[in-house]
């Protein structure tokens, strides 16, 4: 039973800085089920007392336990009395104790919490801590406690357990304040004419107002279930008023005699929770992010014909030509890279230069079989020197490539290891893997391919975690990975953007060295032309998921072609520096 | 580990305190006189005074809540007001039949909530669409009108296990086990959908991190990237989520008990409230808090053996 508060990591998890929109809820038909299910139950038990519906306390002893009948359609209980007409009678107190118990946790919870948030200190520490005292409580033993002080009272149960569940809606506007006030910090001088309070109390309702919402729903749901079992335990009102859970505690009592009688309230009590579950889902799934696309769901209509090709030269080591890569959607599919051609010779580097949203990723990432789901390459092919075709290649035939034919290094280092393993432990079953070795002569093999990185300390290196290293020592780490496997070809995306300004000249010598050394060729995926500059010896201009001009570096930067290669050099304020300086 | 202890033992023993001395208040709280509202009107003045001695309400309340204190520190948790009967010893007979229940509950839903929210992440179209429908609904599903369904069917209809009553473990074990297939079905519904709802989220945010691309582009096959790997860091954010659960599950226990009449805590407080007998019931709430407080100690190891971020900081 959820009976306690939704934990913590649930509620903090909804929070966000990005504006909450409303979802339609009517387009889903599950919430769309709930809410009118909910609307019904709202509606039947304020008409009850017009309704033409009999007495739900008319005791009938000549007709108890009968089934579902034109007279009485969900059937009599023990007493004879009619079903349909209790439940119903039975809708308001339900539906109004768990709004109780709601009610008290949103005052309570929000108050404490923005007023935490916003003093902070010793007055938030002791929130953070009544709300950890409260979750670490089982709520029943705490209602049950409080039952046996104060006698059986739904209300005094209710608003008690609206104080129990106060410690989620809590966390949420104590961490949302936090948010807001943090933010607001920077920008406050500028605002004039408004107090702050002001300004952090409308910013918290706006952020706060998806989250607030998906918890009353879940709340009240919870509420409904709490209230039932108390009122099943003989803890809710006193017979013979009609009471959800006391219908069921007496039908369980009959069921040898009418199993029949613990079919309508259960189902009427079970859907009602459901209902408010999931209009709460519907509103969190609705507002939240779409769940980010993962490599490991692909599309594997592949044909799995991998043969070498003929390729336009000897010289040639990849050759993309027409490559269009689709992410289909119901609202259109949208084409991140369209009719795109370029080669790579052995031994060469080449720059693949755009602004963020130009295609220079998913370019990259198609050569490697990794797009995200469900990005797919639609025409074109990938040519790899005595591979063939990689966009007919199966998974199974390009897990076979991966690292051993083509590397890859990310843009963010610190988040490209396995946090939950040391850098042995992830660098050298690699090694074992694509060099055959064993567990000592990859050892051997790693400290020799750490030091080649330009890493000292290697022993230290392979025993720590990646939280344990610096940018810089990560991304050499993440450069070791990638060359585990002797690729011929290592794809770099954005290797130094993420690195602090020294650090990055390293990377890129680094790079250089390595091309030399293994006789590699790399491509670059940067949107910055220094870098280009620095390394490459030709480059590829994407804007908009096209290729818009292929050049050698130095014709490039001499005579640029397209009009946006010459936005993207007068944008680089070094380049231009440096040109002047030599003009 | 140690240190991990230590930690947890830093929140817990000012927690316990906390907990305890709310308990004692229990007492100062009840409307009007304590003692006429715990036996009634009728009772004879030597009961009264005997349960005004009993409860120490004839001292000044601050040496009544140290008297207590030092009492509950030694393991004497009073008497009883209907029985007589220690309270301590009491509870710890009780004991076994609610940690069995939460115990068998706890580790239920942890190996069948990660192998569906695991199927249901890796597995999209219909069968993770059946997975989030189910799991909506078993968290719909009131424990106890389950578990009562669950009686009609296998014990009424099916004959196959039975209804009601508990057989201690070292007695018939068979039959410990059979007494509470039911019961621990009954509470685990609700806590398997909501465990499979949280890793099936913890995977996905995962599977969508920069490690897993690199891991496949070093071509590390796929079940060492779903096993090793994604799991082991999805498995984090769960571990958390099952010490709620646990909270919750005792919750359940206390009324499952009920409908399988299991001679548990829960049965305990329940007779205990219509009794008003104070003591047993602060001796509930106090055992029950150690549970909790093992169980998220447990909670905390298991945690630093996942994550070398706790071990090493």
């Amino acid at each position: 039973m959820s009976a306690t508060p939704l934990p913590p990591t649930a509620t903090l998890r909804t929070i966000g800085r990005r504006r909450f929109v409303f979802p339609s809820l009517l387009r889903n038909p599950l919430a769309l089920f709930g809410l009118l299910w909910i609307g019904l139950l709202v509606v039947l038990s304020i008409l009850a007392p017009v309704l033409p519906l009999q007495d739900p306390l008319q005791q009938n002893l000549t007709q108890t336990l009968q089934l579902p009948s034109a007279e009485h359609i969900l059937g009599t209980d023990t007493l004879g009395r009619d079903v349909f007409s209790r439940i119903i009678w039975g809708t308001q107190p339900a539906l109004l104790g768990a709004a109780l118990a709601v009610v008290t946790a949103l005052i309570l919870g929000a108050t404490l919490g923005v007023i935490a948030g916003y003093v902070g200190g010793w007055f938030n520490a002791a929130a953070s801590r009544f709300a950890d005292l409260i979750f670490s409580l089982p709520a029943m033993v705490v209602l049950l406690a409080l039952a046996a002080v104060f006698g059986p009272s739904t209300a005094i149960s209710m608003i008690s357990f609206g104080v129990l569940l106060s410690a989620s809606y809590l966390r949420l506007a104590q961490a949302s304040t936090i948010a807001v006030r943090r933010e607001l910090y920077v920008d406050a001088a500028k605002v004039m004419g408004f107090s702050t309070p002001r300004i952090i109390g409308s910013h918290i309702v706006r952020n706060v107002a998806g989250p607030v919402i998906v918890q009353i729903s879940l709340t009240f749901g919870v509420a409904l279930m709490i209230q039932a079992s108390l009122g099943f335990l003989g803890l809710g009102p006193p017979p013979p008023t009609p009471d959800w859970g006391g219908m069921i505690a007496e039908a369980s009592n009959a069921i040898f005699l009418q199993p029949w009688l613990m079919v309508p309230t259960g189902v009427v009590l079970s859907l009602t929770i459901l209902s408010a579950n999931l209009i709460g889902d519907a509103i969190r799934d609705g507002s939240a992010m779409k769940r980010p696309p993962s490599v490991l769901r692909r599309d594997r209509k592949k044909t799995g014909t991998l043969q070498p090709l003929q390729m336009s030269s000897p010289e040639s080591l990849l050759e993309v030509s027409d490559l269009t890569v689709t992410f289909p959607s119901p609202d259109g599919d949208s084409h991140v890279v369209r009719n795109a051609s370029f080669s790579v010779d052995r031994g060469e580097i080449v720059a693949l230069v755009g602004e963020s949203g130009s295609g220079k990723t998913m370019t990259a990432l198609s050569i490697m079989g990794l797009l995200p789901f469900p990005g797919t390459v639609t025409s074109g092919q990938i040519r790899f020197a005595e591979v063939g075709d990689l966009v007919q290649a199966s998974e199974a035939q390009m897990a076979t490539l991966r690292g051993s034919q083509i590397g890859l290094i990310s843009q963010e280092p610190m988040v490209a290891l396995d946090p939950c393993y040391t850098v042995a432990a992830q660098l050298l079953p690699t090694l074992r893997r694509h060099r055959g070795l064993d567990r000592g002569a990859a050892r051997a093999a790693a400290r020799q391919l750490l030091g080649e990185v330009g890493l000292r300390n290697v022993d230290d290196v392979l025993a720590s975690y990646p939280h344990q290293l610096s940018g810089g020592m990560a991304q050499r780490v993440a450069i070791a990975m990638a060359l585990a496997g002797n690729p011929k070809l290592l794809i770099a995306d954005e290797p130094t953007t993420a690195l602090d300004v020294t650090v990055q000249a390293g990377i890129l010598d680094l790079l250089r060295e390595l091309q030399a050394t293994h006789d590699m060729s790399i491509i670059i995926v940067t949107h910055d032309l220094g870098v280009v500059a620095d390394v490459a010896s030709r480059a590829v201009v994407m804007e908009h998921g096209q290729i818009v001009e292929t050049a050698t570096v130095s014709e490039l930067f001499a005579a640029p072609e397209h009009e946006y290669t010459r936005s993207l050099i007068a944008a680089t304020p070094s380049l231009v520096e440096s040109e002047a300086n030599h003009g | 580990m140690l240190k991990v202890i230590g930690r947890r033992l830093a929140v817990a023993i000012p927690m316990l305190i906390v907990i305890s001395t709310l308990a004692f208040f229990l007492v100062s709280i009840i409307p009007g006189d304590p003692v006429v509202a715990l036996l009634g009107p009728d009772a004879t003045a030597e009961e009264y005074a005997r349960v005004r001695a009993e409860l120490g309400l004839d001292r000044p309340v601050f040496v009544q809540y140290f008297d207590w204190m030092f009492a509950l520190v030694q393991g004497d948790m009073g008497e009883s007001i209907r029985t007589g009967r220690d309270v301590a010893p009491t509870i710890i007979g009780r004991l076994p039949v609610t940690v069995s229940l939460a115990v068998i509950a706890i580790i239920a839903t942890a190996i069948i909530g990660i192998a569906l929210g695991l199927v249901s992440s890796l597995r999209g179209g219909a069968i993770g669409r059946v997975a989030q429908v189910g799991s909506v609904v078993g968290t719909s599903v009131p424990n106890f009108w389950l578990g009562i369904l669950l009686v009609l069917v296998f014990a009424v209809n099916l004959k196959v296990l039975p209804a009601t009553g508990y057989v201690p473990l070292d007695k018939a074990p068979g039959q410990w086990a059979a007494h509470l297939v039911l019961p621990v079905t009954a509470i685990t519904v609700a806590a398997v959908a909501a465990i499979a709802r949280q890793t099936r989220s913890a995977m996905n945010d995962v599977l969508g991190r920069d490690f897993i691309r690199t891991l496949l582009a070093t071509g590390t096959p796929r079940t060492s990237v779903i096993y090793r790997h994604a799991l082991r860091n999805a498995a984090i954010p769960v571990v958390t989520s099952l010490s709620f659960q646990f909270i919750n599950l005792l919750s359940g226990s206390i009324v499952i008990e009920q409908v399988f009449a299991l001679p548990g805590l829960g049965q305990l407080l329940v007779v205990a409230i219509t009794g008003r007998d104070i003591p047993v019931v602060q001796g509930v709430v106090i055992v029950t808090a150690i549970l909790v407080i093992i169980v998220n100690l447990v909670v905390d190891l298991v945690n630093a053996w996942l994550n070398p971020k706790v071990r090493t900081s």
